[in-house]
């Protein structure tokens, strides 16, 4: 369904031109969920918000083609795109700290996708986010409703992104990150929700890690990146076992180091 | 990038507000305080500013005058700045009862409308230039006590300070030797922003006949006779007015040149 | 919030202590007798002695102090020499006009300063912003007398539009001139901040029109720095006022401070510089008030 052929993203900068993404190819089908691996500075979240057309300057996207059920991103108008977004293809990002808009409640926040895309009513729109916010498994949703990020825990306010980002049913959701800021057990928490959310609403994911642990856990594919570029690419248990680049090797070794296995 | 050029811009600019001020006696053409013509004339070649209503010449004078508002502006943001640095820093430094006692004393000065205040108390003195310089000091040293305060909040925190009480350094010592020459950035960025506001603050009073008494010229007082000769003769309102403009704007500009490349927040 | 609100109002009161002692301080810097500062000394001496009975005047500074603190609390600053009126109600007279000359300027102000702030924040190192920019620097370089000056100059003398004295518009925009230029930039910059948030990027990421984004999401938040903000720039726009009064003759409360600063009318002089430092006072708290409307993070507790 998503197809990414020669993607270059750059940022120009005063003294040099940092090319964070640089020519790089992957593919995802339906109801796949694709991990992208790698250190900071590797480029994963840029990636992720070049799919989305989220690049602003100083920053373009300098080439490529994100050809998405058989349409090519890149080729339509920012109206378009803004369709696009939020409705079709989804993003959460790593820290549900920032990620809120202090002001308004987390019901105006997730009612506000629904009613611009849906175009519901806004008494619809928030009967569906009560539901949304059951489904992420977030208590007493109507009395929830109308609270403000900074009452919720960190755990709740992600789960509350998740909604946010599901709210409209779209095909794809790209994960930047989502459990990296939150404690280890929350972390799986919201690992089993995003499974359990993928096979009900049939969504394809995009995973954006450092950590290769949890690439194991959920993802089916994966491709590392490295300084911009793909070094790697395959099904999970493949890489596992044959790393084909050092620095995949590298990176699984830290991981099996520091889980002791 | 644009900003660093208006800071160069006003660097130079400054420089030679500077250089003429100390040069001023050499460059003179007439004596500021000497009676030279009979009536107000516009700018001409013999008189490039004009003469004033007691027909001295303002070239003169101006010149004269911009000895005065620079060393007031800088002898008042240097006290400004040496009491505001010492609050901040014990305040920043030791916190509690005494850190809430000095934020308070800063909160009450904040209430008061500083140029009221500032009128009020030269006119229970008798004005005169030092009095101006001090007093203007004694009333815009809470911005720097605020800023000095936070920087050692801050700095208090980190690791080299741990170290160094560790090591049994007393605390005069850590303030002085190692928390306050890292804070230097924001107190320098500071105290150009200060200055103009000193040099802004001097001109309102001695236009106001509180500040730099006649018939020391200062660009302020200089301005306190033009009102009544608007219509015949602008030029006694227009020029002084306008090297302030220049010389704060300067200020202004490296101000914010020195916040960019010392990078201070705003 | 209803804490919140509580706490600084009790912190009122350890403020106001602060700046009596410190008025009462300055008003022992006048020459002479503190008579000097109850009653003109030009009086008969029996007049004299009478007074400094009544009011305690033989008596340690101490409890000078307190004596003063009380009249002041009942709003009994004296009586002004030129006019032998109580200063509470002169200045009660005169602040209106004050606060019509303050009230339409601080709007004015708000009206302008937050549309430029957005558009250049969103337009960075636009025509438009670098252009505001440039105002913004020069409007807070001009010294606000000469600027009040100069637009008398062109207005009033070369133009003929407006009279120099007794028209509310000359002075109006010279007020108005002053605080805007600072705070546009201030404006701007807590725009700038706000739009590098990772909310904002969120809002854009679900597919909301730039127009919202901005509008709905960035500028709401702005208005958290915009409160602050004004409430910091009360005690600029009053001391513009005493400035500004003088040069037009605009008879509010800053004229009269200023003129009986001139006259050595000291209960005057002290009344003002309370009542003065008073008006900031609140004008602080009506912020700190709006701070807690205007953020939810204040007005609700975390659960």
């Amino acid at each position: 369904m998503l197809e990414v052929k020669d993607l270059s993203t750059y940022y120009y900068l005063e003294e040099k031109i940092v090319k964070a993404v640089d020519n790089i190819n992957f593919s995802l089908d339906k109801g796949e969920t694709l991990g992208i691996v790698g250190e900071s500075g590797s480029g994963k979240s840029t990636v992720a918000l070049s799919l989305l057309r989220l690049i602003y300057p100083p920053g373009r996207i300098v080439s490529g083609e994100i050809v998405f059920n058989h349409k090519d991103l890149m080729k339509l108008t920012e109206s378009e795109m803004i369709k696009i977004r939020g409705a079709k293809i989804s993003m959460i990002f790593q820290d549900p700290f920032t990620s809120l808009n202090p002001v308004y409640t987390i019901g105006d926040q997730i009612a506000e996708a629904i009613e611009l895309h849906q175009g519901l009513s806004r008494k619809e729109a928030w009967k569906k986010t009560v539901e949304m916010l059951d489904t992420v498994q977030i208590k007493d949703p109507a009395l929830r409703i109308k609270d403000y990020p900074h009452q919720l825990s960190g755990g709740m306010r992600q789960r509350v992104m998740i909604a946010m980002a599901l709210a409209c049913q779209p095909e794809l959701l790209i994960a930047d990150e989502p459990t990296t800021a939150l404690d280890v057990t929350i972390q799986s928490e919201i690992l089993k929700l995003l499974k359990e959310l993928q096979q009900k609403f049939n969504l394809s994911i995009i995973y954006i890690t450092h950590n290769f642990g949890i690439i194991k856990e959920i993802c089916d594919r994966v491709i590392v990146m490295y300084q911009g570029k793909v070094v790697e690419e395959g099904k999970i248990s493949q890489v596992l076992e044959n790393p084909e680049d050092p620095y995949t090797k590298r990176l699984i070794d830290s991981l099996l180091a520091l889980r002791g296995k | 990038m644009r900003k660093n050029r208006l800071a160069i811009l006003g660097f130079a600019a400054l420089c030679c507000f500077i250089l003429v001020a100390i040069i001023a006696p050499l460059i003179a053409p007439y004596n500021p305080d000497e009676i030279v013509e009979s009536q107000t004339l516009p700018p001409s070649w013999s008189h490039l500013f004009g003469t004033d209503d007691l027909g001295r010449d303002i070239f003169s004078r101006s010149l004269y005058g911009a000895r005065i508002s620079l060393t007031v502006g800088l002898v008042a943001v240097t006290i400004a700045v040496l009491i505001g640095t010492l609050f901040g820093a014990i305040s920043g430094y030791y916190g509690g009862l005494i850190d809430s006692i000095i934020m308070r004393f800063v909160d009450v000065m904040l209430a008061f409308p500083s140029i009221f205040l500032i009128l009020a108390i030269q006119v229970m003195l008798t004005p005169n230039i030092y009095n101006v310089m001090i007093v203007i000091g004694l009333t815009s040293w809470m911005g720097v006590a605020r800023l000095v305060r936070g920087e050692f909040l801050r700095i208090r925190e980190l690791q080299y300070v741990e170290a160094a009480k560790a090591i049994g350094c007393s605390n005069f010592r850590i303030i002085f030797r190692h928390i306050l020459p890292n804070a230097q950035a924001p107190i320098i960025v500071a105290a150009t922003l200060g200055m103009a506001g000193a040099i802004l603050t001097e001109s309102a009073l001695s236009f106001l006949g509180l500040g730099v008494q006649p018939p020391m010229a200062s660009w302020g007082n200089m301005l306190m006779d033009s009102q009544a000769y608007m219509r015949d003769a602008p030029w006694m309102a227009i020029i002084p007015g306008i090297l302030i403009l220049i010389t704060v704007l300067s200020l202004y500009f490296v101000g914010e040149g020195l916040r960019e490349k010392l990078n201070v927040r705003g | 919030m209803r804490k919140y609100l509580f706490r600084r109002l009790l912190q009122l009161i350890p403020l106001l202590i602060g700046v009596s002692l410190i008025s009462f301080f300055v008003m022992h810097l006048a020459p002479g007798d503190p008579t000097a500062l109850f009653i003109d000394p030009n009086v008969r001496p029996e007049e004299l002695a009478r007074v400094r009975a009544n009011w305690g005047l033989d008596q340690p500074v101490y409890i000078q102090y307190f004596v003063w603190l009380k009249n002041a609390v009942l709003l009994d600053f004296g009586r002004s020499y030129t006019t032998g009126q109580p200063v509470i109600s002169e200045v009660a007279e005169r602040l209106p006009l004050t606060l019509l000359l303050m009230i339409p300027s601080f709007i004015l102000t708000l009206l302008i300063t937050i549309p430029v702030g957005v558009i250049s924040a969103v337009r960075k190192n636009s025509w438009f912003d670098n252009g505001f920019t440039l105002f913004s620097f020069a409007g807070m370089a001009i010294p606000t007398f000469w600027l009040g000056l100069m637009l008398m100059l062109l207005f009033s003398v070369k133009l003929h539009w407006f009279p120099a004295v007794g028209n509310i518009i000359l002075p109006l925009i010279t007020m108005t001139i002053g605080s805007l230029a600072g705070l546009t930039r201030y404006q701007r910059a807590a725009m700038l901040e706000i739009l590098n948030q990772d909310f904002i990027r969120t809002a854009r990421a679900k597919g909301l029109p730039e127009r919202i984004v901005i509008f709905k999401h960035a500028l709401r938040n702005a208005l958290i720095p915009i409160v602050t903000i004004l409430g910091l720039s009360l005690p600029d726009l009053f001391g513009g006022a005493f400035i500004i009064e003088t040069i037009f003759a605009w008879p509010g409360m800053g004229r009269l401070g200023v003129q009986s600063i001139f006259q050595r009318n000291y209960p005057m002089i002290m009344g003002i510089v309370m009542f003065s430092a008073l008006l900031i006072i609140i004008g602080n708290l009506l912020a700190d008030i709006g701070y807690a409307l205007v953020d939810p993070r204040i007005r609700y507790e975390k659960k």
